[in-house]
């Protein structure tokens, strides 16, 4: 190929839509596939990409997943519009949630969301203003 | 194990994935907690679970579940099953509670898909 191969697009999340939740992240997952990414990058990436919706849709009004990926490597942005995160360190203590209950009848609300985001990647990083939103990044680009 | 063979070992129905009863599976993974699920379970095995809405298929699409099989006789919500028929994720439902479903087929030699979280038995099945 004279042109390397790669792709990068954007998707947005509409907060409180629990009917769509996953359904870019699936979207995602068969464009990674299609990339000709390592079956463990796939897997991976999907995971944290649809931990990252289910926390968008549980939490924030909106919120847009930016993917830039090549077959090595993936970089996922995620940013919301929300309540934002007070204490982050909290937040990703596994266990620690303030998922309402319709979150926790999806299965999904104990606590696992952001430490399951930072188990997958390889790199990841997490920042937050009260009422104004949160931006995750997470790169995966280590064959485990 | 084919899942016809799950089928019968559990006395279950088949509510989406008629056609799929061929598919071979080794390996199952048992929870209600869906980040629990994305954490642990691996491609190709059977989700045991008592959650019967949409982010059950979801969650299996995502990991690539052979089949989903519904304990203590839960039903998926019409909505759940509509998903699974688009994404070809199979439903099966049982009576038996979640204990003994995996149990049973324990006993017939489906392997949890990882053996032992947080120690060096901590392995994925699926990369033995």
């Amino acid at each position: 190929m004279s042109e390397e191969t790669k792709y990068e697009g954007h998707f947005a999340v509409e907060g409180g839509n629990f009917r769509n939740a996953g359904q870019v992240s699936s979207r995602i997952k068969n464009i990674l596939k299609d990339l000709g990414c390592d079956n463990d990058i796939v897997r991976r990436a999907a995971i944290v990409t649809y931990e990252a919706e289910i926390n968008i849709v549980s939490y924030a009004r909106k919120g847009l997943i930016h993917l830039n990926a090549k077959p090595d490597r993936v970089r996922i942005e995620i940013s919301d519009e929300g309540p934002g995160i007070a204490d982050i360190e909290l937040a990703m203590q596994e266990g620690y949630s303030t998922a309402s209950p319709i979150v926790r009848e999806m299965g999904f609300g104990a606590g696992m969301g952001l430490a399951n985001m930072k188990r997958f990647s390889d790199n990841f990083n997490i920042t937050s203003k009260v009422n104004e939103g949160t931006r995750v990044v997470m790169q995966i680009d280590q064959v485990r | 194990m084919t899942l016809r063979e799950v089928k019968e070992i559990l006395d279950a129905d088949i509510i989406v994935g008629e056609d799929q009863l061929d598919k071979e599976v080794h390996t199952a993974f048992s929870a209600d907690l869906m980040s629990d699920v994305l954490a642990f379970a691996t491609a190709g095995s059977l989700l045991l679970t008592g959650v019967t809405n949409p982010q059950v298929v979801r969650t299996s699409e995502i990991l690539d579940i052979a089949a989903i099989i519904m304990v203590r006789g839960k039903r998926p919500s019409q909505e759940t099953a509509q998903l699974a028929q688009e994404l070809r994720i199979p439903i099966l439902s049982t009576r038996y509670i979640l204990f003994e479903t995996s149990g049973r087929l324990h006993a017939r030699g489906i392997v949890g898909c990882i053996v032992k979280v947080g120690d060096r038995s901590d392995v994925r099945r699926d990369k033995v």
